[in-house]
């Protein structure tokens, strides 16, 4: 337990910036538009220009690249039986403030059970 | 939602397990890696096993930002949490892991969490981001 500021220190950095990427490549996608659509009257190749030339899809893929590097520093500090559950399930209530507070989602009872029923179970799977 | 949509979302379940399962697969034949021998690493890519898991990985982003494009963040994170459920019973099948009551209990909360989510609309009005209007190739 010696190390119990680095360990929850590296499993909030995971959770921050996987939040962060999450919430980034959402917000990338619904400014693209429903990617069937764009193919459908613009096909393919103007499609993948549309989604690949959003710079906010770029900064969510560099937090997910960050959230891998503090994933590996926080299994070389505490145990995967720790970090994996606690990083998921702590990712997920994230998830649903940042959906809310930042993508301005309607996040209703449901989906906070949703979110909250989830996490629970992914603690649970991942032990 | 339409068949497409449900597709989509099937897609990202089973290509992210099918990836997990395959990279699992391909790491524990490659052996623990040392950052002493990180180009190990390198090579472990090109090993059949690992190659598939990154393909199917790939083919799981690229449904994930689809269904992203379509459905809200609060939707699609809890929808595709089955994958979850699905990696485990694909553990116990072809790596011959061990499922515990613990495990079988989180697999039914996230059963329940899926369900309470998937009965009600994937994309709420009001959220942030403005689809941007093309014309259609070849329009004005």
């Amino acid at each position: 337990m010696t190390h119990w500021p680095y360990t929850w220190g590296s499993i909030l950095a995971v959770v921050a910036a996987s939040t962060a990427g999450d919430g980034l490549t959402s917000l990338a996608m619904k400014q693209s538009g429903d990617v069937g659509k764009l193919y459908r009257s613009n096909g393919l190749g103007r499609t993948i220009k549309v989604v690949l030339g959003n710079t906010t899809l770029w900064i969510g893929v560099g937090f997910m690249a960050v959230a891998f590097f503090a994933l590996l520093f926080a299994l070389s500090w505490a145990d995967v039986s720790l970090v994996a559950p606690a990083s998921a399930s702590l990712t997920f209530i994230a998830n649903a403030i940042v959906g809310k507070l930042f993508l301005r989602e309607q996040v209703d009872r449901r989906r906070w059970l949703a979110a909250i029923l989830v996490a629970a179970g992914v603690a649970l799977v991942a032990r | 939602m339409n068949f497409r949509k449900r597709a989509i979302l099937a897609g990202v379940v089973v290509f992210g397990a099918c990836g997990d399962v395959a990279l699992s697969r391909g790491m524990k034949a490659v052996g623990a890696l040392s950052l002493s021998h990180w180009t190990e690493a390198i090579s472990a890519i090109f090993t059949p096993w690992v190659a598939v898991g990154i393909v199917l990985l790939l083919a799981f982003f690229a449904s994930y930002l689809t269904a992203l494009s379509f459905a809200d963040l609060t939707y699609v994170l809890p929808a595709t949490a089955v994958g979850y459920i699905l990696l485990a019973l694909m553990a116990k099948s072809f790596l011959h892991e061990n499922i515990s009551p613990w495990r079988w209990a989180g697999i039914a909360l996230i059963a329940l969490g899926v369900g309470f989510v998937t009965s009600g609309p994937a994309k709420t009005a009001g959220a942030r981001g403005q689809a941007q209007h093309l014309p259609p190739v070849g329009g004005a």
